[in-house]
Formats: C-alpha cells, structure tokens, sequence
C-alpha cells in the first residue's frame, strides 16, 4: 500500500502554477526524491503533503486515508527543513526527546530514553547528548535536526534540501548515513533537492520535476539510460549531456532525429586515425575527481569525461566513434523513449 | 592589478588563534583561491588582505607597499560578499553607478565607466530596468559590476556563490573567471567548495586550522597532495589510505600491504620502521582478480557514467569509481589493482607525504 499518495493536486499562488496536476504516489519503505531547478514546484509539493498548504484541486492521502482537509498536526508526518532550527537553550537530548514529550503523545521517560539512546546511536551522536545543541559543529547540529524527525515514527518523513547547508565533505558522509538509516529501519522518505548526486545516491525512485509538473518517475538508471526527454537527459550525469543537432552525424541516425544526446559512455575517442568524424582536443579542465575533455567537432563543443589512462591534451586531433547516442526529436523527446531497449 | 604578498600574517581573537603565521604571494593577473573546511582561518585571512581585521603579527604587502596598518578605505581593492546586496529601489545604472557617486566621480567619466562595465558583463540592455524584476543571474552580474566598476588594483571574493543553488553556481563560475581574464584582474577567492577552486583557479592555498597546508596549481594539489588533510578534503569521493607498518628506504619502489607487495613511485627517503599510509584516488583502483591485494564489496554509488564501489580490506576501505557499465556484487571478494605511478605515501603520524618519483623529488 502506498504510505503517500497525490492524485491530480494542483497549487497556484495568484497568477503563478506552483504545483500543475501532480500524481505521484510513494511505497512503504520507499525512499523518493523530486529533482528539478529551483522553482520547479519541489517544495510545495512537500508543502501539501505536510499539509502546509491546501490544494486548489486534487486529493492527498496518506496510509490509504483522505487527509487533503486535515490540519498538519492530525497528519502522520515530519518535516525536516533546509535549515536546522534546534532549541539552543536545550541540550541534545531534550532536542531530541522534544517531540515525544508534546502533550498529544504522552510517552513515558523510561521509553523516550530508550528511543532517544537508539537514535542518536544511529546517528553517531550518542556521545554528543549532554552537550548544548549550539555547541555542535554544523554537521551535528543537522544531525539531531534529522533526529528529531526520527524519535518519531510517522508515516512518512518529508525532506527539504536538508544537506545543502552542510560542506561538501559532510554532505557526502551524511548521505550515506540517511540512505543506511533509511535502509536499516525501513521508513519511507519524500525528499526534495535541486542536488543529482543526492537524487542517485539515495533515491530508490526519482522524480523530475519541472514548471510544477512531475515529468518523470523512475529508478535512478532509468532516468539516466533512459530519460523520456532531451530536458530530463540534461538533469543527470556530470559533465552535462552533450546535444549536438543530428546533421553532424550525417545518414547514421534515424529520419525523424533533430538532436543526438551524447554522454562520455557514448563517445569512443581514439588518437589514430578512424572512421569517425575528426575533432580537435580544445582544452582539459582539471575538476580533481573527474578530468573534463572539450573537444570541438565542427563548430559545436562537446565535453567528455577524460579517461585517465588516455592522457588528451589541448591541440590534439582525434577521431570520434559513437556507441548508441540518445535521439531526440523536434520537440525534445526521446525518440523510441517508450520500450525502446526493452523496459525493465 | 596588483600583487598581493603575505608575510607571516598571524591573528588572534583573545585566546584563540584564527591565523598561524600565513606566506603566501599572489601573483599580478592570478586566480588565487582559498580553500578549506569551516573555521580554517580563510575569511580571517582575506579580511586582513581587505584591511578589514588588523594583523597580530607579520605583514601586508601590496605591490611591494606594506599596507599592514592602512584602513580598507586606503586599500585600492574591492571586497565581494557572499549575499549581494542590490539597492531596490535603484535601477541598474544607478547601482552599478553608486561606487562611483560616493567618491564623486564627474558625470561623464562615471556614465562611461557603467555602460563599459554593463557591457563586460553583457547586461548593457538592461541599464535602465529596475533591479526587482531581474532573474538571480542577472542580479548577481549587476552586484558584480557594482564592485568592478572602480576598476580597483585587486577583487578579494568570500564565497560570492555560497547562496546559489549548484547548477547556477556552475554557470556562474565559468562567468567570473571569464570576466577575471576580460578586465586582467587580480583575485582572491574564498570557498569551501572544492568544485569551484579547482574549476576557476590558478593556484589553490588549502588551509586547515589557520595554517597553509598547500599551495598548488589544481591538478598539483590532486596529483600530489602534500599531506593527508589535503588527500582527504580534495576530490569526490576523496583519496582512500591503506594503513601499512613498514620500513622503508631510498630507491624502494613498492611497498608490502598485508604481505602483498604493491608497486608504487620510488622513494627518495629512508625511513626508519613506523606505521605509513599509502593513498590511491578512486580513478586509479580497479578489479583485477589475480591480484593479492583483497577486499570484500559493500557498497555501490551509481552515478551515471561511473559508480563508486567501497571495499574493505585488512588495511583499510579503497574506493574505486568504476564504469557504470561493470557487474559489482555486493558481498563478493575482489582481487585490486592500484595503477603504481599514481600513489601517495604519507606519514601516518605527521600526515606529510613522503618523496618520491610522484612528487618530483621534492624534500620535506
């Protein structure tokens, strides 16, 4: 059964379509993330589920039951914000206890200990509970933010960018650490990010979202092997897709193409002479991790992740091979995007 | 443009020292970044090149003038904050104009010196628009061009893309280095984000705790990290160590890993018996399954192109980013082969890279 469900919910704020008939429904135990630019409707989204806004139209349901007209506290769900907002006059148990002791719970101290102990535990911070929560670096202080949403045990845990505060470093340890917890004690996420790194690591499905419409849903493969459009293509993978328009590849791709999506795992480069178009090596960008080739074919630039042990440099001429490229046509969509290379 | 040399620069808030003793030189026309985690001492740094904070110790020179003790108003550089500010109720020409009118610049000098600067930053057809109506890119050109229109000797940046969310702050990258060689400018640029210094600049100091651990051009500071502070906070995933105890001596090139003997750059130090710790980068790690060095797979990050696969070993965890296209299973004992004249050995106590072949023989 679906912990969460949206059926046809549309949002406007005056002339502005926030969220456009959006249906999307997330399992139990299921860990979603809605990926899109700023603006494209990824919050308030949450915003409605959370019950923080009402829909113009449209039903939200949450465990099977219709909760589009409850207030937020009569709906099962926690809300951790981009921003960790901690009581700083509390130390980190009573931060993480806070919510266990709201009137409406009643829970006995001898259980909240117990729950507080098992998830700081889990957090890593167990060790961390006497002190002030503003005597916390920022890493931690997301940390119990996220606790806090934990003690609980809702039916779904919704997620606003909650690592985008945090240095690299720590965003990198701490998505990890959500997706393990995640895993370990089966609770079922929405979370929201703007980051495609977050949305491959953690999501069991993404959602793309854009101009308030979810315009596709699907593992984190699928959405990169297979996007249903040109727009979807340029969300994931680093360096960006690379669309060049189909004439530069001459007869070798079907009538109906307008744009060839080129990614590095597409473009075979070698230094000899081959069959393939010829390009010229424009400049390498040194990112550290991953080495940027921009080549220049034609007049167009196409960027490709450098193999290490094929070392390019600036002024080189290379000839280029491409290995199944994805075809898009004039509107940008994906051209056999539906079963194409057989649907999983 | 000018250059910026730093002499030993230290500074201290009551009991607490925020910069040790700092040198560094930054060249005319230099893309200078500062890297480093939260409470490095970076802003420190950057304020006392701004005359923003007085130095304890040590000196500020400025083309060869010591300005150690000179106000920020005397300093003829401009200082880039994190949040951008705009005047809302004023258009663009009269934000970028402001700078000028405040130190009473005759008219027609200051209408050429923003129509040359809207037209660097090509936002000339909006001169006379309103800034509340403009998008965030556009925005940020014409607080930008509010702090270029002076023209002065140096740009000191403290994290000007912090606010921004990351693809725009890609965009936006590619457009300051730009306009940094368009007007020959020098610039120092502070950042936590490693993407970003290695994207845009010439040479990299990374600080930790208020010192200089390295300064380098990009690819020096990946290829030969000089400790393992900067092995660790540099790359995506970082560098991965394999803790060793062994004795090493000058000319060795391969070391023993659980009795397995790895190949690496030859050593140009002796080394007395002592616990070390050999560092690959993910790129340089592969399956091979006749190799002696093991593992066992526990996990696997999908990325599109590339995966980063995490295996743990008797000495330690190696990640290895492997094409996406490669079968790992989760569980499932690998043999792995480190590409040799990749390796960084380092100190295990003092955490300083050993020389070697790699590191060009330098001495530590």
């Amino acid at each position: 059964m679906a912990e969460v469900a949206l059926l046809d919910v549309s949002k406007s704020y005056g002339a502005v379509e926030a969220v456009r008939g959006l249906s999307l429904s997330v399992a139990h135990g299921e860990f979603v993330v809605l990926l899109g630019p700023t603006g494209a409707g990824k919050t308030t989204t949450l915003r409605l589920i959370a019950g923080l806004e009402r829909p113009d139209q449209g039903s939200v349901m949450i465990q099977g039951r219709v909760v589009t007209n409850e207030v937020p506290a009569e709906r099962d769900v926690a809300f951790v914000f981009q921003q960790y907002s901690l009581y700083p006059h509390l130390s980190v148990y009573d931060n993480l206890a806070f919510p266990l002791r709201s009137p409406a719970r009643r829970m006995d101290e001898k259980t909240i200990r117990r729950r507080v102990q098992q998830i700081s535990e889990l957090l890593h911070i167990e060790h961390k509970l006497g002190n002030r929560a503003t005597a916390l670096s920022g890493g931690e202080m997301q940390r119990v933010a996220i606790g806090r949403a934990l003690v609980r045990e809702p039916a779904v845990y919704l997620m606003d960018e909650p690592l985008s505060s945090l240095d690299a470093k720590l965003r990198a340890e701490l998505r990890l650490e959500l997706k393990r917890i995640q895993r370990e004690l089966g609770t079922t996420i929405l979370y929201v990010t703007h980051d495609q790194i977050e949305a491959m690591t953690m999501a069991d499905r993404i959602g793309v979202m854009s101009e308030g419409a979810l315009i596709q849903l699907g593992t984190p493969r699928e959405i990169y092997e297979r996007p249903n459009s040109a727009y979807v293509a340029g969300r994931l993978g680093t360096p960006v897709i690379n669309l060049i328009p189909a004439e530069l590849l001459g007869d070798t791709v079907p009538p109906q193409v307008r744009t060839v999506g080129l990614r590095t795992e597409h473009i075979r480069i070698s230094t000899s002479d081959g069959p393939g178009p010829r390009a010229q090596v424009h400049w390498v960008e040194h990112l550290g991790d991953q080495n940027h080739v921009h080549l220049k074919l034609a007049t167009h630039s196409l960027v490709t992740l450098a193999d290490p042990v094929q070392p390019l440099k600036a002024g080189d001429q290379v000839s280029l091979e491409f290995d199944q490229p994805l075809y898009f046509d004039q509107a940008g969509n994906r051209v056999g995007a539906d079963g194409w290379r057989g649907h999983a | 443009m000018a250059e910026i040399k730093l002499e030993t620069i230290a500074k201290a808030f009551g009991s607490f020292t925020a910069v040790k003793g700092v040198d560094l030189k930054v060249d005319h026309g230099s893309f200078f970044v500062i890297l480093g985690p939260s409470g490095c001492g970076k802003t420190t740094t950057l304020r006392m090149m701004a005359g923003l904070e007085l130095p304890t110790s040590g000196r500020i020179l400025l083309d060869g003038e010591d300005v150690t003790a000179l106000p920020a108003s005397a300093r003829d550089i401009a200082f880039v904050f994190q949040l951008f500010a705009l005047y809302p109720h004023m258009n663009v020409r009269q934000n970028i104009a402001f700078p000028l009118r405040c130190q009473n610049y005759p008219r027609p000098e200051i209408r050429r010196s923003v129509e040359e600067t809207a037209r660097l930053l090509r936002i000339d057809h909006l001169l006379d628009r309103r800034v509340g109506g403009l998008s965030g890119g556009d925005r940020q050109r014409v607080a930008l061009g509010r702090a270029i229109v002076r023209r002065p000797k140096a740009f000191l940046m403290d994290e000007p893309l912090g606010a921004l969310d990351s693809e725009f702050r890609r965009l936006m990258c590619g457009e300051l280095r730009e306009l940094h060689d368009r007007i020959d400018a020098t610039t120092v640029y502070i950042t936590h984000d490693q993407l970003e210094a290695m994207a845009m600049a010439d040479q990299i100091a990374i600080m930790n705790q208020g010192r200089v651990e390295q300064i380098g051009t990009p690819q020096e500071i990946y290829d030969r990290p000089a400790s393992m502070f900067v092995a660790d906070f540099i790359g995506a995933p970082p560098m991965s160590f394999l803790a060793v105890q062994a004795s090493l001596k000058r000319g060795d090139r391969s070391i023993k890993v659980d009795g397995a003997p790895i190949e690496m750059p030859q050593l140009f130090e002796d080394r007395a018996e002592g616990s070390f710790a050999l560092g690959v980068r993910p790129e340089n790690v592969s399956f091979a399954d006749g190799s002696s060095l093991r593992g066992r797979v526990i996990g696997a990050e999908y990325l599109g192109t590339t995966q980063i696969v995490t295996v743990t070993t008797a000495n330690g965890q190696i990640k290895a980013r492997l094409p996406s296209g490669s079968t790992v299973r989760i569980g499932e004992t690998v043999g792995l082969a480190l590409r040799p004249d990749k390796l960084s050995l380092f100190d295990a106590v003092s955490g300083q890279a050993l020389s070697s072949a790699l590191y060009g023989g330098h001495h530590g």
